[in-house]
């Protein structure tokens, strides 16, 4: 696995996420936001999964952010409303950015702790793992009944999302 | 040489920044992308996972967060936009007709 690849692809996802959350504008953000799943789908090909980074760049960026560009230009509401009272109190702000902090130096502590693990190099073992046929046999036998519970589950959300979103008479 | 414990690390400070910006943005649309930063930095948790113990499986599963992401999104958004019509505004703090 290169190094450079990896660091230049973690960058890149840190930096486009920090950004996501630093914009104003809803717009800017679902932009960055595909940025970062690009140099996530990098990161899935470096870990030998083609699959899964071309699902990403399939469903995650191009129908889910699409979804939601389509929403942002449909509501037309291009900044922060900032005419609403704060219900956090003036130290809200402060008390968030601490404990997100605390909450990143927590998570980032125990998961180094995991111990060295270092991925196996046989090409064998990365090939197995990069088949689309398995991942297909997979699904279609061992997860069938996940699987089949997904359908139910978009065809509800297909659903709820008509009648939520459908305008009163 | 990179190794399962530089992606760990990666997918907490992911995850962080996700909640980092469900704390702080006050816009429905950027807390709906928070999410999804969330949902896709524990993806990669299972897909370098999966890649440690040669096995299929971590990239199944993120198959399904997959699908379940894009059920949440729409029911998501479509409470964005019922809301958006009777109030105007996207703050969640003018949603407080049930607080006590």
């Amino acid at each position: 696995m290169n190094p450079v690849l990896f660091y230049l692809f973690a960058a890149v996802a840190v930096i486009a996420s920090l950004l996501v959350i630093g914009q104003r504008n809803p717009m800017h953000s679902v932009m960055l936001l595909i940025v970062s799943f690009g140099a996530l789908s990098g990161l899935y090909v470096l870990l030998d999964a083609p699959f899964t980074a071309v699902t990403q760049i399939i469903v995650y960026a191009g129908a889910i952010m699409v979804l939601f560009l389509f929403v942002v230009m449909l509501l037309n509401a291009h900044t922060e409303d900032e005419a609403v009272p704060q219900t956090l109190g003036p130290h809200g702000m402060k008390i968030a950015v601490v404990l997100s902090l605390a909450l990143a130096a927590e998570v980032v502590w125990a998961l180094s702790r995991v111990g060295a693990a270092s991925f196996s190099t046989d090409s064998a073992a990365a090939g197995a793992i990069s088949s689309v046929a398995r991942i297909g046999t997979g699904i279609f036998t061992t997860h069938a009944f996940a699987f089949e519970v997904t359908s139910v589950l978009i065809l509800v959300a297909m659903v709820g999302a008509v009648v939520i979103a459908r305008k009163e008479h | 040489m990179i190794s399962l414990n530089e992606f760990l690390v990666l997918s907490g400070i992911l995850f962080a920044i996700g909640t980092a910006g469900v704390f702080l943005r006050r816009n429905l649309i950027t807390i709906l992308l928070s999410i999804e930063i969330m949902l896709n930095a524990v993806n990669l948790t299972f897909v370098a996972v999966g890649r440690y113990l040669g096995t299929v499986d971590g990239q199944i599963i993120v198959f399904f967060v997959m699908t379940v992401a894009a059920a949440e999104a729409a029911v998501g958004l479509a409470l964005v936009i019922a809301l958006f019509r009777h109030r105007e505004t996207l703050s969640p703090d003018a949603f407080t007709t049930l607080r006590w």
